[in-house]
């Protein structure tokens, strides 16, 4: 099986992977970085949002090859020397996830926002901004808040 | 209050891992050696199953296994069962059908597995599965529930004559009657509640490992309810006995009913594991939940309303057909009966009620609970009953439900209910407030001024929480108790292990368990862990769906902890060298009655362990205990939620404006936590009433079959809410909690739809209001919010 390299949270990484490998089977399998999921299988949910190259991903619409030599950043790598991120901070003081499962993505995607469109951002940017990502439990409304308040937070 | 204590916002104790992406959900989960399954799935809704012919799919690459239904059945394995007796009002039995885990003679909907794929890798599986060769005959198929009992309709089970599972009935039928003979007023209407697909974010998922050595199974699923999950399929399907089966359900990413049933996937996960001495894996795709996680509502209701020339309510009537679907899911019969026709009084006194329902066969996929269960159902019939009453006598809505609330408590209803504590007229008046609707005719004027119409809908609901006492239920069908379990470990160093059998996917019981024994142990909250969805660690449970962790889960850790605290006691009796009697524990502190001798609770427990105080004679060491709880009665949250929507004439598009919810839940033990789980369930309400129809074709084709086609709230579609509370005391558990994790979810779809019928003058409109329909409706009745 072909071999595929990548920088995966500032690590050089190499594993086998076949051409119809999704990049996010890839973070999964491969890898064991779990922290990334899978919600859909027609690219809506938004649970598997990465980075690549600095810029937000659904990891299950690329496969890993064609990241080869890309330099990704998965919620895994959001916290630095053992410190939250921001926007990590910002989702627990403000409840904004319930079962888990959507957060990893939510928090790519709103990292991802506010690196495009800055610290102060309004109730309805951000949930315009979220309409490729979707959570079934909190209705969004603390999500939304958790945006606002790590958008701040990361200024 | 402390600050970790009851009714504190404290910040969730679960939340690292999630945000950190070390939650571990089922498909995080690997074993070695692990094999994948596929299920090969009929694309018809209704098909013989002639042959299956797997030989080429065995003899490719990777390929582990080819199983089939007859493989299934050779082996033993029993069907898949419902356990909720319903009779019909002849006394006739409800009509189970066999539900084998794989169809072997038969495919009743699209998406029912008719045979599996064990192989090295899942693409191996999957490619594999594209090569066995399923011979079907396809026949005629119906999937509409109003069409389902009609001559000549296809019969799906033999066992059910005009596919009628039970022709069921509940409350007075002579009373109601009557009462509709002597009104001043009725109101009438027909009402589909829509089919909606649960969609919890994590989709379903499988891990069987077979260990040979003992002859035992370990299931790893995605499961509200894993004592439950593992007594099934011990005791029905007889996989294993329920001592050689271990099921663990690690992270869960949310439920909403849909993972308490016991399914296909995870009985035949386990029976092809111990098949290849090897661990199988399955994780459901998305198109896979869509076409086998169990749906919810699907009713078809004409309701009437009797009313008196006052505008009391004099009675109530209501003929429902319900769609269960291909087969029975696990809890199926008792949504659409004892979840849905005993709240049809709603929060008001109503004499007289009599309800019909209709359980019907149809080649559709399973339909169960989903958040809310019937009362929903419930809710939608009497609260828009009561808005068109309202409307049709020209008198203001808020005022005839004012007039008709039960004011006086205890409430029986005349339908088995009785309601315990509550004050409606608090619950709206406050929303009212908050609401300011006393600004809502300049809005309204605004809106018009804009070319827009806008609405303001009520919804005053109530329901039956903690789903329990066990003798109740049990005498209404069901077929286990619906007690809860505890088990509060004190360690030697005094930290505390709480193993409780409810099951946390979402609800933060990490945290608000740990606020109630912080609370009354007086302890750190990161000094208690919460043990939770493990067959061998926890004692027994019947897990979490219909609000019942608070009211019921967390009663039976009272209990516990009453325990602990009266060994703890003896323990520093001896400590202290004082009288039992004269013990007082406060804050975290054992103290003799009058003195200034004392021992921390820490200290107490190293001496419980290390027992030099005492001797055995005297004192059993350790300090442990467990305690089964079984309520009194249901619990019965009630509110008001108050929806304006804003309407556009011109392209049908429905803005949802406004949202307050005055909620009365009882004792709340975290509020940013209750907060959160209205918002859902209001968010889930709004999606059933303006987004999420499901959708199938005459041949039963699944047309909504993905998120391209089913409508999903994002969070553009939706506002911010108003969320607020207002507290009666349920006196039926010693906390005083009554839940509230379906609130929002039975609230919302009447007040989004009160809402859409007051801006267009018209009560001609179903669910989902799409913009298609909204434009519809107003395209049909020109004139009504033209006349505004």
């Amino acid at each position: 099986m072909p071999k595929v390299s990548m920088t995966v949270n500032g690590n050089a990484v190499t594993a086998e992977a076949d051409a119809r490998t999704l990049l996010v089977q890839y973070l999964r399998e491969s890898l064991r970085l779990t922290g990334t999921h899978v919600g859909c299988d027609t690219s809506q949910c938004g649970a598997c949002v990465v980075h690549v190259d600095g810029k937000a991903i659904k990891s299950c619409t690329m496969f890993a090859w064609q990241a080869e030599g890309a330099n990704v950043q998965t919620i895994e790598g959001l916290a630095k020397d053992g410190k939250l991120h921001p926007m990590q901070e910002a989702f627990r003081e403000n409840h904004g996830l319930q079962c888990g499962f959507c957060t990893p993505g939510m928090i790519m995607t709103a990292v991802d926002l506010v690196h495009r469109k800055g610290n102060n951002l309004d109730e309805k940017t951000i949930r315009e901004e979220l309409e490729g990502n979707i959570c079934r439990c909190t209705g969004y409304h603390n999500i939304v808040k958790s945006i606002a308040a790590g958008a701040k937070a990361m200024a | 209050m402390s600050a970790t204590g009851i009714g504190a916002a404290v910040r969730r104790k679960e939340d690292f891992r999630f945000i950190t992406g070390k939650g571990q959900y089922t498909d995080d989960i690997n074993r070695p050696g692990q094999t994948y399954i596929h299920f090969v799935r009929s694309p018809h809704a209704h098909a013989k199953i002639r042959k299956i012919d797997s030989a080429e799919a065995s003899k490719m690459p990777g390929v582990v296994a080819v199983l089939t239904g007859k493989d299934l059945a050779n082996d033993k394995i029993g069907n898949l069962i419902c356990g909720w007796a319903i009779t019909s009002k002849d006394g006739t039995p409800m009509k189970m059908s066999a539900h084998p885990a794989i169809a072997a003679d038969k495919a009743n909907h699209v998406g029912d597995a008719v045979a599996v794929v064990i192989a090295e890798t899942l693409g191996q599986a999957k490619d594999a599965g594209e090569n066995v060769k399923v011979d079907y005959e396809v026949l005629p198929a119906v999937a509409d529930p109003a069409k389902a009992q009609a001559k000549g309709a296809p019969l799906i089970h033999d066992i059910a004559p005009n596919n009628t599972i039970y022709n069921w009935h509940l409350g007075d039928q002579k009373a109601t009657e009557a009462a509709f003979a002597s009104a001043k007023h009725v109101t009438k209407l027909d009402i589909v509640n829509n089919r909606l697909v649960p969609n919890a974010m994590e989709p379903r998922a499988a891990l069987a490992d077979y260990d040979a050595g003992n002859d035992a199974l370990t299931l790893w699923n995605t499961s509200q309810n894993p004592h439950v999950a593992r007594l099934v399929i011990a005791a029905f399907v007889g996989m294993a006995p329920e001592h050689k089966l271990r099921v663990i359900a690690p992270d869960v990413g949310g439920g909403f009913g849909s993972k308490i049933f016991i399914y296909p996937e995870e009985v035949v996960c386990l029976w092809a594991s111990r098949k290849v001495n090897r661990p199988v894996k399955w994780n459901s795709d998305r198109s896979e939940a869509f076409l086998t996680d169990a749906h919810g509502r699907d009713h078809v209701t004409h309701a009437e309303m009797a009313f008196d020339a006052d505008g009391k309510i004099t009675g109530l009537r209501a003929k429902t057909i319900a769609n269960l679907g291909a087969y029975m899911s696990t809890f199926s019969s008792s949504v659409p009966t004892y979840l849905y026709a005993t709240l049809l009084s709603g929060q008001y006194g109503i004499p007289a009620i009599y309800c019909e329902v209709d359980a019907v066969y149809t080649n559709t996929v399973p339909v169960d609970a989903y958040r809310g269960a019937g009362r929903p159902e419930a809710t939608f019939v009497v609260e828009r009953l009561v808005e068109v009453g309202a409307r049709e006598m020209g008198v203001d809505p808020a005022d005839l439900r004012k007039k008709n609330f039960v004011k006086a408590f205890p409430h029986a209803t005349p339908v088995i209910m009785t309601y315990d504590a509550g004050d409606y007229a608090a619950s709206l008046k406050k929303a009212q407030e908050i609401a300011d609707i006393k600004g809502f005719g300049k809005r309204k004027r605004d809106s018009a001024r804009n070319g827009k119409l806008r609405g303001m809908g009520y919804s005053t609901y109530i329901e039956a929480c903690g789903i329990a006492p066990s003798q109740a239920v049990g005498s209404l069908g069901a077929g286990v108790g619906l007690w809860e379990s505890a088990e509060v470990r004190v360690n030697p160093t005094g930290s505390v292990e709480v193993l409780t059998g409810s099951h946390s996917h979402g609800q933060g019981h990490e945290t608000t368990f740990a606020q109630l024994v912080s609370e009354r142990l007086g302890i750190p909250i990161e000094n208690i862990s919460i043990v939770h969805g493990d067959t061998d660690k926890v004692q027994f449970g019947m897990g979490t769906y219909g609000s019942r962790s608070g009211a019921v889960g967390m009663s039976a850790i009272v209990k516990a902890l009453d325990k602990v605290e009266a060994k703890a006691k003896k323990v520093a009796a001896f400590m202290l060298e004082a009288a039992e009697t004269d013990i007082e524990f406060k804050d975290g502190k054992f103290t003799v009655a009058g003195t200034d001798k004392s021992a921390a609770f820490g200290d107490v427990a190293l001496n419980a362990y290390i027992a030099h105080k005492f001797t055995g004679a005297e004192l059993e060491p350790g300090l442990k205990e467990g305690a089964f709880y079984d309520p009194t009665n249901f619990t019965f949250p009630a509110g008001c939620h108050i929806c304006e929507v804003e309407i556009d004439p011109e392209t049908g598009i429905t803005e949802v404006v406004g949202w307050t919810a005055v909620d009365d839940f009882g004792v709340v033990i975290n509020p940013m936590i209750v907060e959160g789980q209205v918002h859902g369930g209001i968010a889930q309400g709004v999606g059933q009433a303006l987004y999420e129809g499901t959708v199938y074709d005459k041949d039963g084709q699944l047309v909504t079959g993905s998120y391209m086609d089913y409508a999903m709230p994002r969070a553009d579609y939706l506002p911010s809410f108003k969320v607020d509370t207002t507290v009666t005391k349920c006196p039926s558990n010693p906390l005083g909690m009554k839940g509230c994790g379906e609130a929002g979810a039975i609230a919302a779809p009447a007040a989004v739809i009160n809402a859409i019928t007051d801006a267009l003058g018209t009560e001609d409109i179903a669910m989902p209001a799409t913009p298609a329909a909204v434009w519809r409706a107003i395209q049909k009745h020109p004139t009504r919010h033209a006349a505004e």
